[in-house]
């Protein structure tokens, strides 16, 4: 789908991205941040707000804010406060969150996209660290609802773009591009299903060629990139249709059903809390040193944009290979083992992750670490292709086996099955004759100029030797043979 | 027995002249008969009595820890595993704590036998602990005058012979005020220099729990129990634990004392100013010296006060909404009716005044003008403290600017009510540590009767032990600290 905004009008978009950060313990108590439990079995004194509990701050919680603000350039504040945001609702345990306000961990920094083949700079706002609440349940309690506080503390960091992007497929780059960053660094696992990674979306429109925004609505909580991109065009095309119907958009924040395709009104500005931010005077502020980023810096892994040059520098890959195996970490280290431990030419490796093996775990819905096929037994594999054992079209028979079969290895499978390819000219000689001796008004044909009916010869050969035979000394050798 | 000092009792266990079980039935049967202070909301007879005999046992081996078998009480504040713990308000009638505050953790630790849970003011909110749900504490000097507050109940169980030491907390003066209406020794520590974990707060950034004693050597005992990082605090500090007994006897001589001139002027009640001059005389004679300083913002600290304390207390009293724990209205309609009546029924006057306060001082358009104007006076106290004593080692003050008042006296004036912490407040808006000592008995007209007085030692951050120090000499040459209340000898 592409963005059906119309020539006349552009649109500003800026995200609110909360990424769950993927610590053991919460980020005020030492409760378990591991999904799935039965409700309230992961909510600790601390997190039921109990009276006289005191929060203190997960030091990997901040670790991994500073390893964000590294990994996209950021101002890193050496001096941050938490702060409470205030208001009432039965999932908020304290009645107050811990978020940061006025002095944020991470401040101004940037993240590149590509769109249509073109580079475009988004600027990051800032990232601040808070704390998740809880879960309401309105089904099955008859009327009432049920408060699962085991979310309660969970650490998020909410990432706050600049309204830089100007159509719902540059906020879904956008949001792709820091969906894989936070997963490289291992800060965030991703999961946007179990909402470890959720998007708010700032969207408003303006006549082109105006510089002023046009007044925005807040679109919450939306789960997917699918669904991003789906809102924003809709909400997009809604304030255009209301604006050229001589209507006004008013600032309210609005939530987006995927079921009806539309965003509706959940609450407007009037409505809004007065959260009566202030220091939390519970916890002290957070102070970063030079010495601290110096540790993290060294420690951060490569990151996206600097792997994909090296592949395609170090690898002579295209932009496209490079771009698809350095889209996670996983598969990108995937790649390199399979090269390394198989010592065959970078792109046959490439080429064989990024087809037939991307392929077999979309079809299985796997991802490369869970993978029935380790680098080791592909490389193994890849090793048989490169010194002509076997033909890339008996590979795939082989690829099938050891897909299916957890302790088999290709040169296990190739001696099992007879699969090796046969480079003896003397045996492939022999059938050659045969074959051409058995069809005389084929190589009648093939004589009189017919160069199609060279496959027929080609594949006759192929099938009396069940395909082993090495296509390119077959091919060197019929063509001899016929001319 | 119940007028003995804890080292006095410590040594009366360890010389079995006592067991701590008879000394605890001692305590408990006095509590019963003087139960017209309503100085407990909670007795806990059965657990101390157990305590009392597991103290026994360890003290029969030789190798009991400092506190064992001393019975104290704990204010209603700290959190207490599996007993009642309802800081004084309706609100948490009915909440039994699941955890220990580590205040309690450490004094069980020490062997210490819980008698109960003190009276207060509701979530420590008042100076006379009229705004307790339970009703008022008494003075022991006159039950028909106020213990002063919060800590009300641990002053009246000192001061009566209910419990050889208490706990209290201080957030604007609620261990030093009461402790002066009662006549014994309390000290609000450093901030951070006692946790905060399982105290129930009232304002976070000036809360501090302290000893409440028959004397200083009493309080240096306690509080080397009390005091300690705390890794479930983050703004516990991490500083060196001083002994605190091994520096009490340290002369005097030559120490420089500061008498801001601002805490003796208008406002201060002129039996009071006498006794804190006879008392200055003395420290002179134990060879210090007198030194008048100023401090000018010093008058600013009350309104700098109730704007934080407020705004805080807003914010943290916020859990209190019906859901998870203490009170909940009965049939709510709807969420915002179980809110507003579960708050509504169970919060008292004060609390609903500081909360509304708190709010409306945190307001957007309100802030700028009111919280962090107070923060900016706030860190002017602070420097005006620092300055102070940079010059002298210890400042002295009073600590209230009238003796304890009659109960019902005050309670329709907030205002008159708020000035009663009018010496008090700024120390703990600069988080300095201060004592409170007996240093009088006297009345304020003729025919009102004869009541304690209280002095204010005021030291630097962690100069507890000198406080100590200061204190536990001059007790070795007057006896204030001594006299007791004659209707519960």
């Amino acid at each position: 789908m592409t963005s059906s905004t119309p020539e006349n009008w552009e649109a500003v978009i800026g995200l609110e991205i909360h990424t769950q950060l993927a610590t053991v313990s919460k980020i005020f108590s030492g409760a378990s941040t591991a999904y799935g439990a039965e409700p309230n079995t992961q909510a600790c004194a601390v997190d039921l707000g109990l009276p006289g509990v005191l929060p203190v701050v997960n030091a990997d919680a901040v670790h991994k804010a500073v390893m964000f603000g590294m990994a996209i350039d950021a101002h890193i504040a050496p001096y941050s406060i938490f702060a409470r945001k205030n208001y009432f609702y039965p999932d908020l345990p304290k009645g107050y969150q811990i978020s940061q306000m006025d002095l944020p961990i991470v401040g101004i920094g940037h993240l590149d996209i590509e769109v249509d083949g073109e580079t475009k700079r988004i600027g990051i706002t800032r990232a601040h660290l808070e704390e998740d609440a809880g879960k309401s349940l309105h089904e099955s309690f008859h009327g009432l609802s049920g408060i699962d506080l085991n979310r309660a503390g969970t650490p998020l960091l909410e990432i706050v773009s600049e309204p830089d992007m100007r159509s719902a497929k540059e906020a879904v780059a956008y949001m792709r591009k820091l969906h894989e960053l936070v997963r490289y660094l291992g800060i965030c696992d991703g999961n946007m299903q179990e909402g470890s990674f959720r998007c708010d979306a700032n969207v408003s429109v303006r006549p082109k060629g105006q510089q002023v925004f046009g007044t925005r609505a807040e679109i919450k909580n939306i789960n997917s990139f699918k669904f991003v991109e789906k809102a924003i065009n809709h909400e997009i095309e809604r304030q255009i249709e209301l604006l050229e119907n001589g209507g006004k958009v008013v600032q309210e924040t609005r939530l987006y059903d995927s079921d009806k395709d539309e965003t509706r009104s959940m609450r407007s500005k009037e409505e809004a809390n007065d959260y009566r931010y202030f220091p939390d005077p519970d916890l002290l502020p957070v102070h970063i040193d030079e010495e601290f980023k110096a540790t993290i810096k060294a420690d951060l892994p490569e990151l996206p944009d600097a792997k994909k040059l090296r592949f395609k520098n170090n690898y002579q890959l295209d932009n496209e290979s490079a771009g698809i195996l350095t889209a996670s970490r996983a598969l990108a280290d995937y790649f390199e083992q399979v090269v390394k431990i198989s010592t065959c030419e970078a792109k046959l490796c490439a080429n064989w992750i990024t087809g037939e093996l991307s392929a077999a775990l979309n079809k299985a819905d796997l991802e490369i670490n869970d993978s029935p096929v380790n680098a080791e037994r592909l490389a193994g594999l890849l090793r048989r292709i490169s010194d002509n054992t076997i033909s890339g079209k008996i590979a795939k028979q082989v690829f099938e086996i050891l897909w299916q079969q957890a302790d088999t290895d290709a040169d296990g499978i190739i001696e099992a099955q007879g699969l090796k390819q046969i480079t003896d000219t003397g045996a492939i000689e022999a059938i050659i004759d045969k074959i051409i001796a058995d069809n005389p008004g084929q190589v009648e044909q093939y004589r009189s100029g017919k160069d199609k009916v060279f496959g027929f010869f080609v594949g006759q050969v192929m099938k009396e030797m069940q395909g082993k035979a090495n296509p390119a000394e077959l091919n060197k050798m019929l063509k001899a043979k016929l001319s | 027995m119940h007028t003995k000092t804890i080292t006095a009792l410590a040594q009366g266990l360890r010389d079995r002249e006592f067991s701590s079980v008879e000394l605890t039935q001692h305590f408990l049967a006095r509590i019963h008969q003087y139960s017209e202070l309503n100085a407990y909301i909670t007795i806990t007879e059965e657990a101390a009595l157990s305590a009392a005999a597991h103290a026994d046992t360890l003290l029969a081996t030789g190798n009991a820890p400092t506190l064992a078998g001393i019975p104290i009480g704990q204010k209603d504040i700290f959190c207490t595993l599996g007993v009642k713990t309802s800081c004084g308000s309706k609100m948490l009638d009915n909440f039994i704590a699941p955890y220990n505050a580590t205040v309690v953790e450490k004094l069980n630790q020490t062997g210490a036998v819980m008698l109960g849970k003190l009276n207060m003011d509701e979530f420590a909110m008042g100076s006379s602990n009229e705004n307790s749900y339970y009703g008022a504490a008494k003075n022991p000097w006159d039950i028909a005058r106020v213990s002063g507050g919060s800590s009300g109940g641990s002053a009246v169980a000192v001061a009566a012979g209910l419990a050889a030491a208490a706990t209290g907390t201080d957030t604007g003066g609620s261990i030093r005020q009461p402790a002066a209406f009662c006549g014994i020794t309390g000290l609000k520590p450093t901030y951070g220099r006692v946790s905060r974990f399982g105290m129930i707060a009232y304002a976070s950034s000036l809360d501090q729990g302290g000893p409440m004693t028959h004397n200083a050597e009493d309080a240096a005992i306690l509080l080397q129990a009390m005091a300690g990082f705390d890794d479930k605090d983050s703004t516990s500090v991490n500083h060196p634990i001083p002994d605190y007994q091994a520096t009490l006897n340290d002369s005097l001589k030559g120490l420089k004392i500061g008498l801001p001139k601002e805490f003796f002027g208008e406002g201060l009640s002129a039996n009071i100013a006498t006794d804190l001059h006879n008392a200055t005389q003395e420290f002179q004679r134990l060879g210090a010296e007198l030194i008048e300083i100023s401090m000018p913002t010093l008058t600013l600290a009350i309104p700098a006060y109730y704007v934080i304390a407020s705004a805080e207390c807003s914010s943290n009293l916020s859990r209190f909404d019906g859901v998870r724990f203490g009170y909940r209205c009965e049939n709510p309609v709807d969420l915002a009716d179980l809110y507003t009546r579960s708050r509504g029924e169970a919060f008292g006057k004060e609390v609903k005044r500081r909360i509304l306060m708190g709010t409306y001082a945190l307001s957007a358009g309100y802030y700028d003008a009111y919280y962090l104007k107070a923060q900016k006076i706030r860190r002017l106290i602070s420097e005006d403290f620092k300055k102070a004593l940079a010059q002298v080692d210890i400042i002295m003050s009073p600590v209230t600017p009238t003796n304890a008042f009659g109960i019902g006296e005050k309670t329709a004036d907030p205002v008159q009510m708020y000035l009663e912490d009018l010496y008090t407040i700024a120390i703990n808006l600069a988080g300095l540590p201060a004592m409170s000592i007996p240093a009088g008995l006297s009345a304020e007209q003729e025919g009102a009767p004869m009541l304690p007085v209280g002095l204010q030692l005021i030291g630097n951050y962690f100069a507890e032990a000198q406080l100590l120090n200061v204190a536990h000499q001059y007790q070795q040459v007057t006896d204030w600290h001594q006299r007791k209340p004659a209707d519960f000898q």
